[in-house]
């Protein structure tokens, strides 16, 4: 029959139409519409009804392994950079856009583990996050802040040091996960620290035992470091 | 070829070679790692016996590589063939670099023709006797052959990546300030760029008059005259029309130049290269594993396809496999990709029909969810930069086998039955699409085609079968085949394709190990890849992506060739169109399905 499938297509939308509101009242008693939970099930494997999502002032969750342009973590209970200035981001970066400019020591002229500036050019950066996967202090990582229009396209989308430094409770908010693997990385690192601590204690204590006429030290437990590679 | 072996040149040749090297005798020298050198004399002679009697009918990749330290260009062939499963056929033949001279195997395989033409343009080598040899991707406005080693880019920094600039002294400033342009950029000698348009286009109009005549060749009779043609009935002038390069049907930047008489095409030459930049020699610079996220960009709708196929290109060079896990879920996003680009292939195809968006969007639906999919895995939705050598980048985050089975098990198949349902017995489609574009399957063998174009026309051909990569010998799935090679059965096959794939995704969800390693071996910043040269390939969602790596044991890959499937697949364009409706280019552009990132590069 003619205009069978036109009617058909119609009787499509028409569905769509009415499941919308009808899920949408679903979730007024659900704890409100348009929070992260809402939004899932929206555009979910479940959804029946609208898909879209009306940006920005509806907006999906983004998940932990979200990766925009990388910020540098500072540690806030040693109140430093866990940055190095090793440079192995700025040899992996595909398009070259991190800048690291290594201190040196004024006296010596020897390098200092901690960059005197840093720059990231936002404008060239790919988001690829090489450099938060290959880093090995955990001192760069990638960010979740995706909103970056600026008005002006040359000086603001260079990234510098100050600009790119977020505290590690921030990290620790939008990675969950891999804060809960740092944490316990640093735990076992600190562990591994105190056995070759209470081994190298014992070997003295050995030692002088041996040779009573030297008296033992009494052996500080290391402080827990970040794991190196 | 990889590994250990990789290290010393062949001394000998074997296998089907020494096959060859006993037809034409001393015309065969054994090639560096892997194939065999044949004498420029002896070469199309070699070619038709390769092809004939030893039954590699398919060309799949043709390149050049520039080796200035031995004073010569390399052309490098790999031959498949289409009726037995198994390794390439690799030949090659050399020329010296001042006068890069070698016969052309357009005569042998049409396939060759848009990639010789690409090595003419990007290496510089003169293929003798091809029809039409100039430039593809670069204008006529471009000085130099850019995959020369010693041709330097405008913005030229230094030969490899990392720049010794970024650190320990690493003071921004920006490429444009160090080189200003319009300081970069060198024209060749008598070219004015004033002149430029109307000669470029009269160029790409010369062409249209002498298109070969297919088996529609009664209309592309070459006429007497300067401005037209005669039929019996009507007298009509000859129109050239230009589709794109700014054009809502040509899915990108891509340009048709179109002859008509009234309205049947009679003659069709594509025009490309409006997106390119020179990813090859991007790659060179570049480190190895630096090279990963720039794969995404070629087929920038399916980048995880995109990602193995260069991950296996590697592996092969460096000797390693990933670990049990790694494999597994390098096989379901694989699949996850094809379903993907195929929902939006047949959404755009139907746009172009004339269905405007709703499919299109609906096919969209299916494609966000697995994007999510992707970007819980890998953080990113379309670059998703997630394979490495040996492995995949991270593991996957909690709940996500259970949200891909919800959608693998669930919904994807009632979707696509609703698609089917839908959409593939209208009329309007049927009669548009139905022997339209047909490309049998003896011309899409001779065309290189690859991928569901092939299949649709009645080649049973499918890399995960003929040559199987990574752990597909274990899934139960069958290689979709139509036998028609028209537009519809090209839309058909795509389904197909859905099925079977949803068909491997359930196998790989329900055999993927709970736990396990990612990587083998330790994650290293700069891949250790010992010299070699390598063709991976897998079937991507548009055909065969193959990568050719040659490395010298650099941290930076040597060559780095991309044999890009919906490239190739265009040189079929023009003889599919020849004889059909103006308004069903269009369509038979969509049913190719193309990306300009791949196509361009």
């Amino acid at each position: 029959m003619y205009g069978s499938g036109v009617l058909r297509g119609m009787g499509v939308t028409l569905k769509h139409f009415f499941v919308t509101y009808i899920e949408d009242l679903k979730y007024v008693f659900k704890g409100g519409r348009n929070t992260d939970k809402h939004m899932a099930v929206r555009q979910g494997p479940q959804a029946r009804g609208i898909f879209t999502v009306q940006y920005p002032e509806e907006r999906l969750p983004v998940p932990e392994n979200f990766r925009y342009i990388p910020f540098l973590v500072f540690d806030t209970q040693k109140n430093e950079d866990r940055c190095t200035s090793c440079g192995i981001c700025a040899k992996v970066c595909p398009p070259q856009c991190i800048w690291i400019v290594r201190t040196n020591d004024p006296k010596t002229n020897r390098p200092i583990p901690q960059p005197a500036e840093f720059y990231i050019d936002a404008s060239i950066c790919m988001s690829c996050g090489l450099c938060a996967e290959f880093c090995p202090f955990d001192a760069i990582k990638m960010d979740h802040d995706y909103e970056l229009s600026s008005f002006e396209r040359f000086n603001t989308l260079v990234f510098d040091k100050q600009k790119l430094t977020k505290p590690d409770t921030y990290h620790a908010a939008i990675h969950p996960t891999d804060w809960q693997r740092e944490l316990k990385e640093k735990e076992e690192a600190a562990k591994k620290e105190a056995e070759k601590a209470a081994a190298a204690a014992a070997k003295k204590a050995a030692a002088a035992a041996a040779k009573p006429a030297e008296a033992a030290k009494p052996v500080d437990t290391p402080k827990p470091e970040p794991p190196a590679a | 070829m990889a590994g250990k072996a990789a290290a010393a040149p062949v001394a000998e040749l074997t296998g089907p070679l020494a096959v060859l090297k006993e037809k034409f005798g001393d015309a065969i020298k054994p090639g560096d790692f892997e194939g065999a050198v044949i004498g420029n004399d002896q070469l199309v002679e070699a070619a038709k016996f390769i092809r004939d009697d030893m039954g590699y009918d398919y060309l799949s990749s043709v390149t050049g590589v520039d080796y200035p330290a031995a004073n010569e260009v390399e052309v490098v062939y790999h031959a498949y063939s289409t009726r037995h499963t198994g390794a390439p056929l690799v030949f090659k033949a050399r020329a010296p670099r001042d006068n890069s001279v070698v016969p052309s195997l357009t005569s042998v395989w049409s396939g060759a023709n848009f990639q010789e033409r690409e090595a003419w343009d990007l290496v510089g080598i003169k293929f003798e006797g091809h029809p039409n040899l100039k430039r593809i991707l670069m204008w006529e406005g471009f000085q130099g052959h850019p995959l020369r080693k010693d041709w330097k880019e405008a913005y030229y920094e230094q030969d490899t990546k990392p720049f010794d600039s970024r650190w320990p002294g690493g003071h921004h400033q920006r490429a444009e300030d160090r080189v200003p342009f319009a300081d970069n950029v060198e024209f060749p000698p008598n070219f004015d760029p004033a002149q430029y348009v109307a000669q470029a286009d009269a160029a790409v109009y010369e062409q249209l008059k002498k298109v070969e005549v297919g088996e529609h060749g009664e209309l592309a009779e070459p006429s007497d005259n300067g401005n037209g043609q005669h039929s019996d009935k009507i007298e009509t002038d000859q129109l050239v029309v230009n589709l794109g390069p700014q054009h809502p049907s040509t899915h990108g930047v891509f340009r048709m130049a179109v002859t008509l008489e009234g309205e049947t095409i009679t003659a069709l030459e594509p025009v490309m290269g409006y997106l390119h930049r020179n990813h090859e020699k991007i790659g060179e610079r570049n480190t190895f594993i630096q090279n990963m996220p720039f794969t995404d960009r070629l087929d920038y709708l399916s980048s995880m396809s995109n990602n193995l196929g260069y991950a296996l290109a590697v592996e092969k060079l460096m000797n390693v496999k990933p670990p049990e896990r790694a494999e597994y879920i390098r096989v379901i996003m694989v699949e996850l990709t094809r379903i993907c680009n195929h929902v939006w292939a047949l959404g755009f195809l139907l746009n172009d029909l004339g269905a405007f968006f709703t499919p299109a969007l609906y096919g969209m639906e299916e494609r966000e969810l697995i994007l999510d999919l992707f970007e819980a895995a890998a953080g990113s939705r379309m670059m998703c930069n997630y394979m490495r050598f040996g492995g995949v980048a991270r593991d996957l985050p909690e709940g996500w086998i259970e949200k891909c089975r919800e959608i693998v098990f669930d919904r994807l198949p009632r979707k696509i039955d609703d698609f089917d349902h839908y959409l593939t017995d209208i009329e309007i489609i049927r009669a548009r699409c139905e022997g339209v574009g047909v490309l049998t399957a003896e011309d899409a063998v001779k065309y290189s085609v690859a991928g569901p174009l092939l299949r649709a026309s009645g080649v049973q051909y499918d890399c995960r079968r003929a040559d199987s990569y990574s752990i597909y010998d274990r899934f139960d799935f069958d290689v979709a085949v139509r036998d028609h090679g028209d537009v519809y059965d090209r839309y058909l096959i795509r389904l197909d394709e859905i099925r079977q794939s949803i068909r491997i995704l359930k196998q790989a969800l329900d055999q993927i190990p709970a736990t396990g390693e990612i990587q083998a071996g330790k994650k290293q910043y700069q891949a250790r890849v010992p010299a070699g040269q390598a063709y991976g390939r897998v079937e991507g969602p548009k055909g065969e992506l193959g990568f050719y790596v040659v490395s010298d044991g650099n941290p930076n890959p040597y060559r780095y060739h991309i044999r890009a499937p919906s490239f190739i697949n265009l040189t079929a364009l023009g003889p599919m169109c020849v004889g059909n409706k103006v308004a069903d280019a269009v369509i038979i552009l969509g049913s190719i399905d193309i990306v300009l990132g791949e196509t361009d590069r």
